[in-house]
């Protein structure tokens, strides 16, 4: 049975277009973009072009909005903490939707720990948050309001420009974390009043080792790591420019052939949470229609998320997992809690995240082996008793 | 290389595990875990002359409770209930060529349903 990679919300292979354009500058133009030599310079052109080609892809007013990092992570910290503490003198309020990823809740956790005061905003048991209590609790002194572009675990499309009025509103600055959307569904920065945007080169199919923050023009943010003043001065540190550039010839291709993906993406995630929701007592998570076209993911009960993700790897189909046994601290994914689940229901979670590589072929075999994983493992688990009686 | 993923034993186990089953009318029960943590095992035994001569088990949880409570079977059925109840954690752990650290506490509660299988048989023994 061939390889059937649906775990693309974790890591993604680079475009061999991407690798084509972005090699040249690991070996012939590997000058340090801040040489004034020729060398330098063509690795600083390399960058300069990525940034006007990113700046497209969500349709920023100009290419100097994108700042370069080194991981999406790294620009959710600079966004939060950077400013945060760059307009401290506005006030000392920060709020996150509780289904944002790590990378800005803890930010917001440290800067509570250091006399900010952090409140999380409610989801449905779709996960859209809760736009009244959004409204309720922002005041002039929140300065950071983070609500993702969509989620990555349970693939819901958060109503944006309806959050951004709020924000405009009773805040100060929204950031959008959009990782996990970019290159999937349209974005359109100005449109949808985005004041700081969070992108990933992987999410794009470019090479790991790249993130990107647009920063919107009068938008005051200060750096979180210092030295040589690299990117404005707010990122400072040597440019990886052969992820850099592969990131912006990957928004690019992403912006080409966004239309077409998604059209041929959705018929294929809608036939296979048809045929997966077939298997008894299990169910689909986050929103049935306002979902990223690439985007299927499930719970199965009596069964545990660690399990199905090693069954399934026994059929050579990569899957991903909310479940507790699959993570580093041991907790289920704060995700499934916020939309309500039960620990012993969240432990049973299947992600599937399609990609370049899938096709509506594919459908009956992961349909079948997650059928035959979920009754292998029901047959194995004593919570299924009462429910086999 | 011991922080790279489960053993081939433990996926051995995991995909092909021993003993899986009920017991009707076992001479003893145990059952650990709890489904907020996500690991729940039972184990149940049949004794004859102190021996134990049949043993199965279910388990929900992860790769490891499940591939765990496989191992533990094996190495108790036949033996003495004396010897069952000396089978640690650390035991089914070896025999298993280990488990990743984080899962040496959480998902490696096969040893304590055995031991509580055994008391149970020795409970009900005691009554008769």
């Amino acid at each position: 049975m061939p390889r059937i990679y649906l775990d693309h919300a974790s890591s993604m292979p680079v475009d061999s277009r991407v690798f084509d354009f972005a090699k040249p500058y690991l070996m012939k133009s590997h000058g340090n973009p801040s040489s004034l030599h020729s060398v330098g310079l063509e690795a600083r052109r390399a960058i300069e072009e990525a940034r006007s080609k990113i700046a497209g892809l969500i349709n920023a007013e100009n290419e100097n909005t994108i700042i370069f990092t080194g991981s999406a992570t790294e620009a959710n910290n600079l966004a939060v903490k950077g400013t945060a503490l760059r307009n401290i003198t506005q006030g000392k309020a920060v709020i996150a939707s509780a289904i944002e990823h790590m990378s800005v809740l803890n930010p917001m956790k440290e800067l509570q720990k250091n006399g900010f005061s952090f409140l999380t905003i409610p989801v449905d048991s779709t996960g859209v948050v809760d736009l009244k209590k959004l409204d309720s609790i922002l005041t002039k002194n929140t300065v950071v309001t983070s609500i993702m572009y969509a989620n990555n675990e349970i693939g819901t499309i958060e109503p944006i420009q309806e959050v951004s009025k709020i924000v405009k509103d009773k805040g100060l600055y929204l950031h959008v974390d959009a990782v996990a959307a970019a290159g999937r569904i349209p974005i359109d920065v100005q449109k949808d009043g985005i004041d700081l945007l969070t992108l990933s080169s992987n999410d794009l199919y470019g090479p790991q080792g790249a993130g990107a923050l647009y920063v919107k023009p009068g938008v005051k943010v200060q750096s979180v790591l210092l030295g040589g003043g690299q990117e404005r001065g707010l990122r400072s540190g040597t440019e990886n420019v052969f992820a850099i550039a592969g990131m912006g010839e990957a928004a690019r291709i992403a912006q080409q052939e966004m239309k077409q993906e998604s059209n041929r993406l959705i018929p294929i995630r809608d036939t296979l949470i048809k045929e997966i929701l077939k298997i008894e007592k299990s169910h689909l998570t986050g929103h049935p229609t306002q979902r990223l076209p690439h985007h299927a993911s499930f719970r199965f009960s009596y069964i545990e998320g660690e399990s199905i993700l090693l069954n399934m790897d026994m059929y050579d189909i990569q899957v991903s997992t909310g479940s507790a046994c699959s993570s580093k601290t041991l907790e289920p994914s704060h995700v499934l809690l916020a939309i309500g689940l039960k620990h012993e229901e969240a432990h049973g979670s299947m992600v599937l995240t399609l990609g370049r590589s899938t096709s509506m072929d594919d459908v009956p075999l992961v349909s079948k082996a997650s059928y035959d994983t979920v009754q292998r493992l029901r047959n194995l688990s004593p919570m299924s008793k009462e429910w086999r009686k | 290389m011991t922080n790279v993923g489960y053993s081939k034993k433990v996926m051995e186990h995991f995909m092909n595990p021993r003993n899986v089953g009920v017991i009707e009318n076992p001479d003893g029960y145990g059952k650990v875990g709890n489904p907020v943590c996500g690991d729940v095992m039972e184990i149940f035994i049949k004794v004859k002359d102190e021996r134990i001569t049949d043993i199965k088990f279910r388990t929900f949880g992860c790769g490891s409770a499940i591939a765990t409570s496989s191992m533990v079977t094996e190495l108790a059925k036949g033996k003495h209930v004396d010897e069952a109840v000396k089978i640690t954690r650390g035991d089914v752990a070896n025999e298993l060529d280990g488990l990743p650290a984080q899962k040496m506490h959480c998902s490696n509660l096969a040893a304590d349903a055995l031991h509580e299988a055994i008391k149970d048989y020795k409970n009900k023994k005691q009554k008769k």
